[in-house]
């Protein structure tokens, strides 16, 4: 526990280093209300399937489908939409659909027994052709101004982009959920000790299928997030996405092996891979530097505890 | 094993020797499996375009199936030890455009030196990923997904939005990519050179054997004195040097490089690893099971073509195929356990 929260306190530490090396370095732009908003739209996404994914991941399971089922919401709003649906029936029948794709890795993995990352990357590829077949590659972009808006302007009177205030108040739900309730000490206890936890009366199989549940279902969230701000629907929306949130998530402080991991860390590791992420676009740095960058993060974000830890035990055997 | 003990004891064996039988069946029917299921593609296309089965397209089907397989087998190796190698398709990006470029860069070189050069690459790309898993001791999964990227980032930067043409590569690495003997294509050869290779070495060597058991319970592993750091780094070297090797016949087949090849291809690879039989939670499987179930894949994706159903539909099948392949793996493990269960009551009785 306390290790966690060094980590957290380091994240924390590291965010200060990289605002003021941004504010510095870029003369007072890197903080500046219009930057926050763009900042802001870039980790919608993230932001939002890292908050499920936190609860999948210290329940001890994996989901790598997420960023397919995003792009499956979004190929579903744009076949619907020129179905001639309306878009008020449209939204909640995607985020239904998304419920169903994780309710299917839900069960998979607890029903049959299946280790959820053979299920997922399965699902993964399945999703994205589904999105295939059911919008092939061409994109639909016609969508009214009244939504599209959502996605590219400012709550009115600020600069805080809408899909995180959508964020804001779901870290809050699921903040609660994890932290605050009985759901949530549960599933610390099936990723620390799954049998015991079945030996202590939780109902295992039901709380891992919620998880997923839910992870589906805000992926297709972030899925109508992502269409609503590109004002455009593709079956390739969010390729390769799930490598940057699980990367986010890991950031965070929460461990693959489950069990451990706070909401906290996860919402400080989403905002220190964005910060940084921008700080480098806005010195011109390349992408491929970006991509450098992520998956240096997400070593050195597993490897630190490791490190800490035989460092910790060198120092208890040699006194 | 207890062959001789069972048996000499008494005839309620019977049961046990089924249980046995059931369990090395289990590990052919897969490989049947595999086989009836590339029947059952094959036949309805050939008999909807009879052109699918003439040698040419044949050729073909091996070709595209054949780059995938080699990598198939290489993570067969990091699978069957309960890790699994996300990385492959960056190393083989990273060692695809490097070679092509050295070729490009230094017309003279010979056609070995330069495929050697590839196959460095992925040695020290595995290396990285080996040192990080065994020593780091963190899971496989995140340091192959990190190092996913970095491998990447770093082709992207080292190529600069530059591409490799054809026209500037010697004629030697090109024939590589479409000559062949007796007919069939040397790619194929390589990579059956390869998976034989694989397969012996996993069958009948010490270390090879130890990688199951590794994957079976690493615990027990480390107690019966193997090796367990030095192993796992192996695995990972492997499948690296492989991954380059399969860069390297990537530029001979394709001609044209940049730094997006091979994009996305480790889903690919895990695919047909899983539905080739090979359990990802270690301890079981075949580099030719894998094989097989890379052709299968590769197979399916032609069929598609030759049917005329849109190419959409291909990720959406191999998704469904991978789960089926899980589910069924799951479904006869659970079948086996009873029956073993049942055959360890009765000798007890």
């Amino acid at each position: 526990m306390r290790n966690l929260l060094r980590w957290e306190t380091a994240l924390v530490f590291l965010l200060i280093v990289v605002a003021l090396t941004g504010q510095v370095s870029t003369d007072g732009s890197f903080l500046s209300g219009g930057n926050l908003f763009y900042l802001g739209l870039d980790i919608g996404e993230i932001a939002l399937i890292a908050l499920p994914l936190t609860l999948v991941i210290v329940a001890g399971e994996i989901d790598l489908s997420v960023a397919s089922v995003l792009g499956l919401a979004s190929a579903l709003v744009g076949w619907l939409w020129n179905a001639g649906w309306p878009l008020e029936t449209i939204l909640p029948v995607v985020v239904v659909a998304g419920a169903l794709a994780g309710a299917v890795n839900g069960l998979l993995v607890t029903r049959l027994g299946l280790p959820s990352l053979a299920v997922t990357i399965g699902t993964l590829a399945l999703y994205r052709g589904l999105a295939l077949v059911v919008l092939g590659d061409t994109a639909v972009a016609d969508f009214p101004a009244a939504y599209t808006d959502f996605g590219t302007t400012p709550v009115p009177g600020t600069d805080i982009p809408y899909p995180i205030v959508l964020a804001a108040v779901l870290a809050l739900l699921f903040g609660v959920a994890l932290h605050a309730s009985s759901f949530g000490r549960s599933v610390y206890a099936i990723g620390a000790n799954e049998e015991g936890a079945r030996f202590s009366g939780i109902r295992v199989k039901r709380v891992k299928l919620t998880l997923f549940v839910l992870a589906g279902a805000v992926a297709a969230v972030a899925g109508i997030v992502y269409t609503f701000r590109f004002s455009s629907a593709r079956a390739d929306n969010g390729v390769g996405l799930e490598l940057a949130v699980v990367a986010a998530v890991l950031l965070g402080g929460v461990s693959i092996f489950g069990g451990r991991g706070s909401l906290f860390g996860v919402l400080a590791g989403v905002l220190l891979l964005g910060g940084l992420r921008n700080l480098l676009i806005l010195q011109d740095t390349s992408t491929e530097v970006l991509t450098i960058v992520t998956g240096l993060l997400l070593l050195v974000s597993v490897l630190a505890p490791s490190i800490t830890r035989r460092v910790a035990t060198l120092r208890k055997v040699t006194p | 094993m207890t062959t001789q003990l069972g048996d000499a004891v008494a005839p309620p064996s019977n049961r046990r020797t089924t249980a046995r039988r059931l369990s090395t069946r289990v590990g052919r029917v897969r490989e049947l499996g595999i086989v009836v299921a590339l029947a059952l593609v094959v036949i309805p296309t050939a008999i909807v375009n009879p052109r699918f089965v003439q040698p040419q397209s044949l050729r073909d089907l091996l070709l595209n199936a054949s780059i995938v397989a080699l990598l198939a087998v290489g993570q067969t190796l990091v699978v069957v030890t309960r890790n699994v190698d996300l990385s492959v398709g960056s190393v083989l990006g990273l060692s695809a455009f490097l070679t092509a470029q050295h070729f490009a860069d230094h017309p003279g070189t010979p056609l070995l030196a330069g495929i050697g050069l590839g196959v460095a690459v992925g040695l020290a790309c595995g290396l990285l990923n080996g040192l990080l898993v065994a020593l780091g001791n963190v899971p496989s999964l995140v340091v192959t997904l990190g190092t996913l990227y970095v491998f990447r980032g770093v082709d992207y930067a080292l190529a600069q939005g530059r591409q490799v043409n054809a026209a500037d590569l010697p004629d030697a690495l090109l024939a590589l990519g479409s000559s062949r003997v007796l007919g069939i294509p040397v790619l194929v050869l390589i990579t059956l050179a390869i998976v034989a290779v694989a397969a012996v070495y996993l069958r009948s060597y010490r270390s090879g054997r130890e990688l199951y058991a590794l994957g079976s319970n690493p615990e027990a592993a480390a107690l019966a004195g193997i090796p367990v750091a030095r192993r796992t780094l192996t695995t990972f070297v492997l499948s690296g040097l492989v991954a380059g090797l399969a860069g390297a016949l990537w530029v001979a087949r394709y001609g044209t490089v940049d730094a997006a090849a091979g994009t996305g291809l480790e889903l690919q690879v895990v695919a047909a690893v899983v539905v080739g039989g090979v359990a990802i939670f270690g301890g079981s499987g075949t580099v030719a099971g894998a094989a097989l179930g890379a052709l299968l894949l590769g197979t399916i994706t032609s069929c598609l073509v030759v049917l005329q159903i849109p190419a959409f539909w291909q990720q959406a099948i191999s998704g469904a195929l991978l789960l089926s392949a899980i589910t069924v793996d799951r479904l006869l493990a659970l079948r086996l356990a009873r029956a073993l269960r049942s055959a360890e009551g009765t000798s007890h009785a």
